[in-house]
């Protein structure tokens, strides 16, 4: 193949791969709009047991809910750095960013361990079931988050960076961002307005 | 130390092995079939063959068969749930006694109605959108072809698994929508809704990829030149669909999940106790299923729009309104789904609300029809089995349509609501619509894919018995779902007069099993005799990209990729002349075969077992292996292979050349 026909070809994968992935997110999307809409509904069947407010600890919320930005943008500046082809910033970009969402996901299990250790697990209640399946899953997301990045950076540093991590890594971030979106509606409508009312 | 080992097995035991004599034979029947199968195999040393030709390959067309074959076989299986439902109802049901017991009874209904849905229904679909999509739209393959064969054999792992239930444990008893809190832990705490759940949500999972797949294929890998509207209308049906699937698979996946956690963690999503609110599963699982039976149907509208013209001789009477059916009742189609449950207790301004959007639905349908209709009026039809089936369907179907407006009025539905008059509704819908759609897509792409015609005569009886034993089968059950007879009964005394009409359905079934016979023979038949059947590439005078190429199909497809000018391409093809076979060619890329696909659906397979039975250990070890064949396959290299202008050359002058033989 010549040149030229090589790089239509790799527009025509990446659009293609984009276009899919974009597809996949929006699959997602609605995989956790069932989880919000089973939230709002089972919120207030507490059945006697602790509601919202009584176990939320919002500065650790707020924490987790920075931390998680902070990957974001750490995760942002990998895929500048991928565009100047500099290895040595993406891969300190990804580290950065696999720390911080490490340690988001670290102050989430133990939120979870210590309500369920207080015998606040999810067969408490229906609020409470609901509660741990909405965030778990979002912190599930965020380890196989975890589990692509460590992929994708050991590769980086093996290979150096071919056509095809470029659209990895891309999606890569398409994916991290929308995690994050999807954090802020848990921290707004799981924890914010848990606490409001 | 003294170790227990139980915890190997979970709650496996030789209790699980059936004990019932029906399902012992059932169990015996489907072991020797596999047996026979992998002795055929071994004797005539096919193996590699199979692995190398079929198993590992990535091409649409392969798949597309596979997908076809599985829904066969299931459709046989899920007929020999009929034939025991309806022997039952016919002839046991008002004395007590009988082969089946109540328990058996259920599991049989829910057996049947899963299986018809998410292995026969589903699997035609996926089936005909892998051999038929690519082709329409010009396409060597479609976008992403690994996942294509991962969907695939997750389908296949699926189906498998709902089949193990039969000899290792049991199957739900709670009906194909398994509602709790019938299905949660406390009223079913076997294994059946387990095998039910896991079946569904590992097929689900097929199918979303799917969905995924073939929505980009469709919208990056068009021919040149093959703007939306110059689309065939297959594939805008296809769009439709696949929409759904996108659309509504991931509420079956959540809602599926939730019930898991239910029956294993003992959570207290649909439980009747600590807040716990099954309603909440009822409305989930009709959000996905309403939209469901859309995608079921949608193809095959699709499929009706591409035979009437052709066997009509005219261009399709309004295209552009027959895509915006397609997309209005894509639509629609999620904003009806509580007329499923209109009795629950909703107030009387919800329940209007949802029946007059079901019945706006009606609409657009009514608007397919009348295009249908108006394509063939002054056409010079030609009625051939395809054309048959169009005929069957329009009239079932219009008759199901009118039916669902009637149910569609709650008022009317508190009286009908879960009586065998439902019954029969769905099943004018999904057999006047889904599965004669597929045998007539069946009839009229054989040829393109095989290069024979399947014999016309023994199509014509199995229509005719079909359409025959349909109305027998299910005209009596509208009657007696008036008169007030339930579904899913086993037993009714006989006192209610109710028998008769049952005997009457129970031929009806028979009748259908006879048309089922007259098309296994037909193929039979028309394989032995394919030299005398042998067509050309374009036996129909079709109109659609497909009948341009060689037959059989080159496996990439086209040779080469001229642009697209008009809709009915290929018709415009054939009337300017323009067409000549190409001369020059260049290298063609297609992906290699891959393992990955049947790899990872034995392992789910293998996971889900594991969880059903509580294997905790082994569903951790099919976790790993999971996640460790998902990083392999995300880092393959070197995934295609090319053949040369010159192997093209050489390929295609074979391939032209038998067809003038
Ligand atoms: C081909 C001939 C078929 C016959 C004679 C037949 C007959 C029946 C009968 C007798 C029942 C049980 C009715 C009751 O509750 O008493 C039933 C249920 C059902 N059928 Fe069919 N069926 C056929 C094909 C299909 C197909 C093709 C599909 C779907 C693609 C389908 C989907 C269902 C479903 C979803 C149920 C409900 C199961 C439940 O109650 O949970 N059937 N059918
Ligand atoms: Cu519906």
């Amino acid at each position: 193949m010549s040149v030229q026909e090589e790089a239509l070809e790799e527009k025509r994968l990446l659009s293609k791969t984009s276009v899919g992935f974009w597809l996949y997110l929006m699959t997602d999307c609605l995989l956790f709009a069932t989880l919000f809409a089973t939230f709002a509904v089972l919120r207030d069947a507490t059945a006697g047991g602790p509601a919202g407010r009584d176990i939320y600890e919002m500065p650790l919320v707020l924490a987790e809910t920075l931390i998680l930005l902070t990957s974001s943008f750490a995760c942002g500046l990998a895929l500048i750095a991928m565009t100047q082809k500099n290895i040595r910033q993406v891969l300190i970009g990804l580290g950065v960013t696999f720390v911080l969402g490490a340690t988001f996901l670290f102050i989430e299990v133990s939120e979870f361990t210590k309500l369920i250790s207080e015998g606040h697990g999810p067969q408490t209640s229906a609020f409470l079931s609901a509660f741990f399946t909405l965030v778990g899953t979002h912190g599930l997301h965020v380890f196989i988050g975890l589990l692509w990045l460590s992929v994708l950076a050991y590769t980086i540093w093996r290979r150096g960076i071919t056509s095809k991590l470029t659209r990895q890594l891309t999606l890569f971030g398409l994916f991290w961002h929308f995690l994050d979106l999807i954090w802020i509606f848990v921290f707004t409508v799981v924890y914010m307005m848990g606490v409001v009312r | 130390m003294i170790i227990d080992w139980g915890f190997l097995l979970g709650r496996l035991s030789l209790d699980a092995l059936p004990d019932n004599i029906v399902t012992v034979l059932g169990a015996l029947g489907g072991l020797f079939g596999v047996l026979l199968i992998v002795g055929l195999l071994t004797v005539t040393r096919r193996w590699s063959w199979l692995w190398k030709t079929w198993i590992t390959s990535l091409d649409p067309k392969k798949i597309g068969v596979m997908y076809l074959v599985v829904a066969g076989i299931m459709l046989l299986r899920g007929l020999a749930d009929v034939v025991m439902m309806r022997v039952q109802q016919a002839l046991f049901a008002t004395n007590g006694a009988g082969p089946i017991d109540a328990d058996m009874f259920q599991q049989v209904f829910s057996a049947h109605g899963t299986i018809m849905i998410f292995f026969v229904a589903m699997g035609i679909i996926f089936g005909l959108i892998n051999l038929i999509v690519p082709l329409q739209i010009g396409a060597r393959d479609v976008a992403f072809p690994l996942l294509n064969s991962i969907s695939f054999w997750l389908f296949f792992a699926g189906m498998a698994l709902m089949n193990v239930s039969l000899a290792v444990g049991e199957f739900s008893t709670a009906g194909w929508l398994a509602y709790p809190p019938l299905s949660g832990l406390e009223y079913s705490p076997g294994t059946g809704v387990d095998y039910w759940i896991w079946a569904l949500q590992i097929a689900g999972i097929g199918s979303l990829l799917s969905g995924v797949n073939f929505l980009v294929t469709i919208f990056t890998m068009r021919r040149k030149g093959m703007t939306p509207m110059k689309m065939p209308i297959f594939v805008w049906s296809v769009i439709g669909s696949m929409l759904l699937v996108v659309f509504a698979f991931p509420i079956l996946t959540a809602t599926l999940g939730m019930l898991t956690l239910d029956r294993t963690i003992e959570t207290h999503f649909f439980t009747s106790d600590l807040g716990g609110n099954p309603m909440m599963y009822v409305n989930l699982i009709w959000a996905w299923g309403h939209p469901e039976v859309y995608i079921l149907a949608l193809p095959a509208f699709g499929v009706f729009s591409e035979i009437v013209p052709v066997f009509s001789r005219k261009r399709l009477f309004g295209y552009t309104s027959m895509v915006w059916a397609l997309m209005a009742i894509a639509v629609l189609s999620f904003t009806v789904w509580l007329h499923h449950f209109f009795t629950m207790g909703a107030g009387a301004n919800v329940n209007a609300f949802f029946g007059i959007m079901t019945m706006i639905i009606a609409i657009p349908t009514g608007v397919k029809v009348f295009n249908w209709l108006f394509t063939m009026f002054r056409g010079r039809i030609s009625f051939k089995t395809p054309m048959l089936w169009f005929m069957g369907f329009i009239t079932t179907f219009t008759i199901g349509g009118v039916t669902g407006v009637l149910l569609a009025v709650p008022g009317i539905d508190f009286q009908v609501h879960n009586s065998l008059f439902l019954v029969a509704h769905f099943h004018n819908m999904i057999i006047g619509g889904v599965v004669f759609g597929a045998f007539a897509a069946l009839a009229y792409w054989w040829p393109k894919l095989t290069g024979f015609r399947l014999h016309e005569g023994l199509g014509v009886a199995a229509f005719w018995s079909w359409l025959v034993g349909f109305v027998l089968a299910f005209g009596p059950l509208y009657i007696l779902g008036l008169m007030g007879a339930a579904r899913r009964l086993d037993h009714y005394d006989a006192s209610l007069g109710w028998q008769g009409l049952f005997v009457v359905a129970g031929v009806g079934v028979m009748i259908i099993l006879l048309g089922v016979f007259f098309q296994v023979l037909q193929l039979a038949y028309s394989i032995w005799k394919r030299d005398e059947l042998r067509v050309g590439t374009d036996p129909w005078d079709g109109r659609t990209l497909e009948w341009s190429t060689s037959t059989p199909i080159a496996e990439y497809n086209f040779a080469a990729l001229d642009a697209v000018e008009q809709r009915d391409a290929f018709w415009a093809m054939k009337s300017s002349h323009v067409r000549e076979e190409a001369t020059k060619f260049s290298d063609i890329r297609i992906p290699k075969n891959s393992g990955f696909g049947p790899g990872i659906a034995a392992v789910a397979f293998v996971g889900a077992f594991a969880v059903i039975w509580y294997m905790w250990w082994l569903a951790a070890v099919a976790l790993v292996v999971t996640i460790v064949l998902a990083i392999c396959a995300g880092m393959r290299e070197d995934v295609e292979r090319t053949i040369t202008a010159e192997q093209v050359a050489a390929i295609e002058k074979k391939l032209w050349r038998t067809r003038r033989a």
